[in-house]
C-alpha cells in the first residue's frame, strides 16, 4: 500500500463515513429556478469532516516532489543577474569572466537569447498568465530596477551563482518615474479591473456627505507588499524535440502552458506544465520571466534547466501588491444610517501590466447607503509589474472601509457592531441584485458572543494592565464567490470500483485534493480510499485557475457535469439484467459503491458489478462545467466578523495581538480541518499586513531594499496568538456543494480589526499601514 | 561564492599564524560571515576555523567569569554563573537571533558581526562606504529606520546589531587578544569597536591577524540586579530598534552605582557614560532617570526615518531604571 493510500485509509477511519441513502445528481446548471446541489443536505457523509490532508504524510517525509526537485539527467542550474537602474539601456555588458568560469555552459543575454514574443499578460486572454508583457531579454532596454539582464547556466548552482557575480554591466540611465507623489501629480487614469471600469456613482455622494450630520472623510494608505511563499518560485524545464516540459510551481498550469506556447510560437499541445505540489502561491505563482528564460536557455543548450529563484530573485523578478492611497468618506444620519459612502483613491501600476489594486471591491456590497461614489485611479511607475496578492482589493480596501466605519461609530457614540447591523442591506447596494446567501448578522451575533464583545469598554484608553493598554476591535471581512469559465473534469471508473478525478487544478497547500476527494466520494457513494484526485497537470481537462478563491466551485461544477455523463453511461452499460434496469439518470444516485434508485435504495448495483457484467475494465467520461451564470443573477459573497484584542505598550508603542476570533459565513464548509487552516493562515497574513509588512521600495531609484525574510517582516510564532475560528455553515443554495470558497477571506478585515482595537486601547487612530510602534509612541 | 581556503586551527598560536595571512578571516559559528560570503559582501581568501578553540567558561579568582571566545551563545546564556551574577548577559543573548543561530554562534563571532544596513547588503545596486570605502552612502537619504542616532558620520549611519555586546558594554567586560608572535593584550570592551568617522570599513581596533581569545567579566556585584530590554518591530527574530542593558546598585533611596548601555543606536555598542554620571549618587526618582536619559541623548541626530528612536531610547532607559530601582512612574 502506498503512503498516500495509508493516509487515506487512516483519514477514512477518522471520518467514519456513513452513507445511508443515495445522493441524487446535482443540477447541470446553477441558474435561477434550478434546485440546489443535493450534497448540501448530505449531513452524514465525508463533507464537513476534519479529514487530515491526504498529501500530509508525503510532505512530512519529504517525499512530495516540488518543482525544483525533479531529477533529470544532464541538468543545468540557472542564476540570474538583475539590473540596478529602473530605466535606460544597457551600455556595456562584459560576460567574458563568467563564460570562462568553471562549470559554465551558457551565459545568455539579449545578444544571444532566442527570439521570443512577450508573455501574454494576465487578463489579456482567458488563458494568459504573464505577469508582464515586456520583451524578455530581447533588447538592451531596462524597464525596472531588478529586471533580468543575464542568465548563467552551469553544472552546479554554486558555479552558476559564482559566474553570475563576475558579469559586469553598465547602464545608460534615463529619467525614470519612481516617486508615487510625482507620478500622481503628472497623470492618473481610471483603473479597469478585469476589463471593467471601477468608477461608479449612485446619487450625489459628495452632496449627501456634505449634508450628513455625522461624517468621516479621511485618507488611508497601505504600502507595497511581497508574497513570500515558503517555496520560492522554481521550475525544472526540458525540451523534448519541439515539445516543452515544465515542472513548475504554479497556480495556473493550463494558462502557463498556453502562454508559453505563445511566447515560443508553438502549439499549446506542445507545452506540458506540471505542478503537483506548490509551497504557497497567494497570487504570485503565475508566469513570470524566469520560466521563459529557463526555457530559452534550455533551448540554446539542448539540456534540461533548473531555475530556482533566490529569495532576492523572487523580489526582483516577481511582483507583489502595489501601494494604495484611499480616500474613505462616510456620511451618516443620527440613527447611524449611511447617507453617503465615498471610496476613491490612487494606486501605482506599470505600463506593462493591468492590475490596478481594486480596493473599492468590498465597498460595493458591504453596506446599504443612499449614495455611492467609487473610483480607483491609476498612476504609472517604472517598477516591476505589481500583481495579485491574497484578496487583491479586499485586503487593503477593507482596512480603509472598516476603519472608517469604526470612526463613524465613534463619532455617533454607537457600538460598531450595532452600526453595521443598522446598515445591513436587503440586496446588493450597488449591483442591485439579490444576495445568494448572506448571514453576516448571524456571524456577528455568534462571534460577538464567543469573543465576549460585550465586555469591551467603549471608552478608548480606559483598560490598562501595567504598562499595557488593552483594547478590542471588530471589522467585517468579505470576499466574493467566483467561478471562472473553463472548468472541466475527466472521471474514470475502474472495475475495482475506484473513481479517478482528473482536472487541471492546483494544490498549493490549501487542502484542495483532500476536500475534493471527500466531495467526490460522497457524490458517488464511495469511500475516501476509493477516490483518486489527480491535478496539477496542464494535459488534464479544464482550465482552473487557483485564484479568486474559485477552485472549489470550479472543480465542484466540473465533477457534477462529468457525473451526469458517467451515470448516463453506466445506466446504458447496466442494461436490462440490472436492478437499475429502466431507470433514468434523475432517478438514481450514488450509494454504497454504486448506483441506487433514489426512493427505492434496494434497487442498487455496485459500480464494480456494472463494469464486470459489461466486461469493461473502465469507463471514462469528460464533463464541462456550465458557464458561471449564477454570478449574473445573484450577488455572491462570503462574509465574516473579525474580533481582535490587542495590548499596546504605553512606553514603547509595541503592539501585541492577544486574542483573535474570525466568525465566517462562507456557505458550507467542506473540511473543518483544512478550512480552519485556511482561515487562520489568512488571519496571520492579515496580522502581518496590519503590523509589520512593508516592501521597502527606494523611491530614488525604484530598488527594493529588503528582499529577504530577515528584513521584510512577517509574523513570527510569538506574534500570533491563539486564533479562534467558527462558521455559520449555512449552505449557499446557488453554489456547488453550497460552498463559496475560503482561500482569501481570512486576510480581509484583519487590518481594520487590529487598527480599531488599537484605537480602543489607546485613543490613537492609525490610518497608515503597517502600524509600527513609532506611530503609537 | 569565490574560492577560498579553509584551515581548522589546532590552537591559538596556530590560528594566529594562519589568521595573519593576507585576506584571512577567523570563522566562528559562521552565522554571519558565511551569510555575507554567500551574499558576495565578504570574500576572504582563507577561513581559519577557531570555533573549536577556547570553549570554556571559568570562574576567576575575584568572582568574575572568563568566557572563551569559542563559547556558543546558547551555552553562555545557559551558564549558571552568568545567569545568577550577570543576568543582563543571559537576557541579552536570548533576546537575539533564534535558538538555531544561538546554538552555532560564538562569543567572538557575535562581537565581530557586521551591520544589517540593507544598503551594505546590496552589493550590486547600492553604494556603501563600509563595503567600498569612498563610494558614498545610500542609507543616509534612504531607508534608515534601523540606523544610528548617536555617533554617526557623513560616511556611515549603520548600527552594530548585537544584543550580547550591549550587555558586555554595560558589564565593563575586558577583551583578551592574541596577535602575531604570541603577543597578547587586554582591552576594555568599550574600546574595541570604533565609530565610523571617515573609515566605516574599519570597525574595531584589532590589528591584522589579532584574535579575540576570551572575554572577561570582572566581578560586578550589582550586576546581580541587571536586566536587558529590547524594543523591536516584532516579538522575536528582529534586530533592536533600541535596547537597554543596565545594572543598578541602590543605597537606600539613592542610586549607589549604575551601568547603562544602549543597542540599536550607534555604530558600536553604546555605553551610556553621560547618563551614568547623572545618575550616580542621586535620588532614584523619575526626574533623575529623565535627566539621565536627556543627557545621554542630547547629541542624538535623527535621520529621515529614525527620529522616533531618540524618544524611544529615553523612554526605555527610564522604564528600565524604574524597573531595577522599583521606582515606577
Amino acid at each position: 500500500m502506498s503512503i498516500l493510500e495509508q493516509a487515506k485509509q487512516a483519514a477514512q477511519g477518522a471520518a467514519q463515513s456513513v452513507i445511508q441513502k443515495a445522493v441524487e445528481l446535482a443540477p447541470e446548471s446553477w441558474l435561477p429556478g434550478g434546485k440546489p446541489d443535493p450534497l448540501i443536505h448530505q449531513k452524514h457523509g465525508l463533507i464537513g469532516k476534519p479529514v487530515s490532508r491526504i498529501d500530509g504524510p508525503l510532505k512530512v517525509q519529504g517525499k512530495a516532489t516540488f518543482a525544483a526537485e525533479f531529477p533529470m539527467d544532464g541538468l543545468l542550474y540557472a542564476s540570474v543577474a538583475f539590473s540596478t537602474v529602473p530605466k535606460g539601456r544597457i551600455a556595456s555588458l562584459d560576460t567574458s569572466a563568467a563564460e570562462a568560469a568553471p562549470g559554465v555552459v551558457l551565459v545568455m543575454t539579449y545578444r544571444n537569447a532566442p527570439r521570443m514574443k512577450p508573455m501574454p499578460v494576465f487578463m489579456s486572454n482567458a488563458k494568459a498568465a504573464g505577469g508582464d508583457n515586456l520583451p524578455v531579454m530581447q533588447d538592451d532596454r531596462i524597464h525596472w530596477n531588478g529586471q533580468p539582464v543575464a542568465l548563467v547556466l552551469a553544472e552546479t548552482q554554486e558555479q552558476a551563482d559564482h559566474a553570475k557575480s563576475l558579469i559586469r554591466v553598465t547602464y545608460e540611465a534615463e529619467p525614470a518615474t519612481t516617486r508615487f507623489v510625482e507620478a500622481k501629480a503628472q497623470n492618473t487614469q481610471p483603473g479597469l479591473f478585469m476589463g471593467q471600469p471601477m468608477k461608479q456613482e449612485i446619487g450625489d455622494a459628495e452632496a449627501a456627505l456634505a449634508a450628513a450630520p455625522v461624517k468621516v472623510d479621511v485618507t488611508y494608505t497601505t504600502p507595497r507588499h511581497n508574497h513570500n511563499a515558503i517555496e520560492p518560485h522554481a521550475a525544472t524545464i526540458v525540451w523534448q524535440g519541439d515539445e516543452l516540459l515544465v515542472h513548475d510551481a504554479s497556480q495556473a498550469v493550463t494558462h502557463t502552458a498556453w502562454s508559453l506556447s505563445e511566447v515560443f510560437g508553438i502549439e499549446e499541445s506542445q507545452v506540458h506544465v506540471t505542478s503537483p505540489y506548490v509551497g504557497g502561491g497567494f497570487g504570485s505563482k503565475s508566469l513570470w520571466q524566469h520560466q521563459v528564460l529557463g526555457a530559452a536557455a534550455a533551448k540554446l543548450t539542448g539540456r534540461p534547466v533548473r531555475i530556482a529563484l533566490s529569495r532576492e530573485g523572487v523580489y526582483r523578478m516577481t511582483g507583489g501588491r502595489t501601494l494604495t492611497e484611499q480616500r474613505m468618506a462616510i456620511g451618516a444620519a443620527q440613527d447611524g444610517r449611511f447617507e453617503a459612502i465615498i471610496h476613491t483613491g490612487t494606486v501605482a501600476m506599470t505600463h506593462h501590466n493591468a492590475m490596478p489594486e481594486p480596493f473599492i471591491l468590498p465597498t460595493r456590497s458591504a453596506y446599504a447607503a443612499r449614495t455611492f461614489k467609487l473610483d480607483v485611479e491609476v498612476t504609472y511607475l517604472d517598477m516591476i509589474a505589481n500583481t495579485f496578492m491574497r484578496a487583491p482589493g479586499e485586503s487593503v480596501g477593507t482596512f480603509a472601509l472598516e476603519s472608517a466605519v469604526d470612526e463613524v461609530a465613534v463619532a455617533l457614540g454607537m457600538d460598531p457592531v450595532a452600526l453595521r447591523m443598522v446598515n445591513e442591506p436587503s440586496e446588493d447596494p450597488t449591483e442591485k441584485k439579490p444576495f445568494s446567501s448572506r448571514n453576516i448578522v448571524e456571524a456577528y451575533r455568534t462571534g460577538a458572543e464567543r469573543f465576549g464583545w460585550t465586555k469591551r469598554n467603549p471608552v478608548p484608553g480606559s483598560v490598562r494592565d501595567g504598562e499595557w493598554q488593552v483594547g478590542m476591535g471588530v471589522a467585517t471581512s468579505t470576499y466574493p464567490y467566483h467561478r471562472m469559465p473553463g472548468g472541466a473534469a475527466r472521471l474514470t471508473l475502474t472495475r475495482d470500483g475506484r473513481m479517478k478525478v482528473e482536472i487541471a487544478a492546483h494544490e498549493m497547500g490549501m487542502g484542495t485534493s483532500t476536500a475534493q476527494t471527500q466531495v467526490t466520494a460522497d457524490r458517488f457513494g464511495l469511500q475516501l480510499d476509493q477516490v483518486d484526485f489527480a491535478y496539477g497537470d496542464s494535459f488534464l481537462p479544464g482550465q482552473v485557475l487557483a485564484g479568486g478563491s474559485q477552485q472549489t466551485a470550479s472543480i465542484g461544477a466540473s465533477v457534477v457535469a462529468a457525473q451526469h455523463a458517467m451515470v448516463a453511461e453506466l445506466l446504458k452499460l447496466a442494461g436490462n439484467d440490472s436492478p437499475l434496469a429502466g431507470l433514468r439518470a434523475d432517478e438514481v444516485g450514488g450509494m454504497e459503491g454504486g448506483l441506487a434508485k433514489l426512493d427505492e435504495p434496494g434497487r442498487h448495483e455496485t459500480y464494480a458489478s456494472i463494469l464486470s457484467r459489461a466486461q469493461r475494465d473502465e469507463v471514462a467520461v469528460v464533463g464541462s462545467a456550465p458557464p458561471p451564470l449564477e454570478t449574473m443573477h445573484w450577488s455572491m459573497h462570503s462574509w465574516g466578523a473579525m474580533f481582535c484584542e490587542v495590548r499596546v505598550n504605553s512606553v514603547t508603542g509595541e503592539v501585541r495581538v492577544s486574542r483573535f476570533l474570525g466568525s465566517f459565513d462562507c456557505g458550507r464548509i467542506l473540511n473543518a480541518k483544512t478550512a480552519s487552516s485556511q482561515f487562520r493562515g489568512g488571519i496571520i497574513m492579515g496580522l502581518g499586513m496590519a503590523l509589520m509588512e512593508e516592501t521597502q521600495f527606494d523611491e530614488r531609484n525604484g530598488r527594493i531594499m529588503n528582499p529577504s525574510l530577515a528584513e521584510y517582516h512577517v509574523p513570527v510564532h510569538l506574534d500570533v496568538p491563539e486564533i479562534d475560528v467558527m462558521w455559520t455553515d449555512i449552505a449557499d443554495p446557488h453554489a456547488p456543494m453550497g460552498a463559496r470558497g475560503i482561500g482569501e477571506i481570512g486576510i480581509t478585515g484583519v487590518g481594520a480589526a487590529v487598527a480599531n482595537a488599537i484605537y480602543n486601547a489607546t485613543g490613537k487612530r492609525i490610518r497608515d499601514l503597517p502600524i509600527t510602534l513609532d506611530k503609537l509612541m | 561564492m569565490i574560492p577560498f581556503t579553509y584551515a581548522r586551527a589546532a590552537n591559538t598560536a596556530d590560528a594566529v599564524v594562519h589568521g595573519s595571512a593576507a585576506g584571512a578571516k577567523y570563522l566562528g559559528g559562521g552565522t554571519n560571515l558565511v551569510d555575507l560570503m554567500r551574499e558576495g559582501i565578504e570574500h576572504p581568501a582563507g577561513l581559519v576555523d577557531v570555533s573549536g578553540l577556547s570553549r570554556d567558561i571559568t570562574e576567576t579568582d575575584n568572582g568574575g567569569v572568563l568566557i572563551g571566545a569559542g563559547v556558543k551563545n546558547t551555552a553562555l546564556a545557559e551558564n549558571r554563573l552568568v545567569r545568577t551574577r550577570f543576568p543582563v548577559l543571559s537576557r541579552a543573548i536570548v533576546a537575539g537571533a533564534s535558538g538555531q543561530i544561538r546554538n552555532m554562534a560564538t562569543v567572538g563571532g557575535n562581537i565581530l558581526q557586521r551591520t544589517r544596513c540593507t544598503y551594505f547588503y546590496d552589493d550590486t545596486g547600492s553604494r556603501c562606504n563600509k563595503r567600498e570605502p569612498g563610494q558614498g552612502c545610500d542609507a543616509i537619504d534612504g531607508f534608515n529606520r534601523i540606523h544610528a542616532i548617536l555617533g554617526a558620520s557623513p560616511s556611515c549611519v549603520a548600527t552594530h546589531p548585537s544584543d550580547m555586546c550591549v550587555a558586555l558594554a554595560a558589564l565593563d567586560a575586558v577583551v583578551h587578544l592574541e596577535g602575531a608572535g604570541g603577543k597578547t593584550r587586554r582591552l576594555p570592551f568599550t574600546d574595541l569597536h570604533l565609530l565610523p568617522e571617515g573609515r566605516p570599513d574599519v570597525e574595531t581596533v584589532l590589528e591584522p591577524g589579532e584574535l579575540i581569545t576570551a572575554v572577561e567579566l570582572p566581578a560586578q556585584p550589582m550586576a546581580a540586579r541587571s536586566t536587558y530590554r529590547k524594543v523591536r518591530d516584532r516579538s522575536s527574530y528582529a534586530f533592536a530598534l533600541v535596547s537597554v542593558a543596565a545594572s543598578l546598585e541602590m543605597d537606600g533611596a539613592t542610586i549607589g552605582d549604575v551601568r547603562l548601555a544602549l543597542g540599536g543606536v550607534a555604530h558600536k555598542p553604546w555605553r551610556a557614560w553621560k547618563a551614568e554620571e547623572v545618575l550616580r549618587s542621586k535620588a532614584a526618582t523619575q526626574a533623575t532617570f529623565q535627566a539621565a536619559a536627556e543627557a545621554e541623548l542630547a547629541d542624538a541626530v535623527p535621520l529621515k526615518d529614525n527620529g522616533f528612536k531618540i524618544e524611544l531610547a529615553k523612554r526605555t532607559i527610564i522604564a528600565v531604571l524604574g524597573e531595577l530601582s522599583g521606582v515606577s512612574a
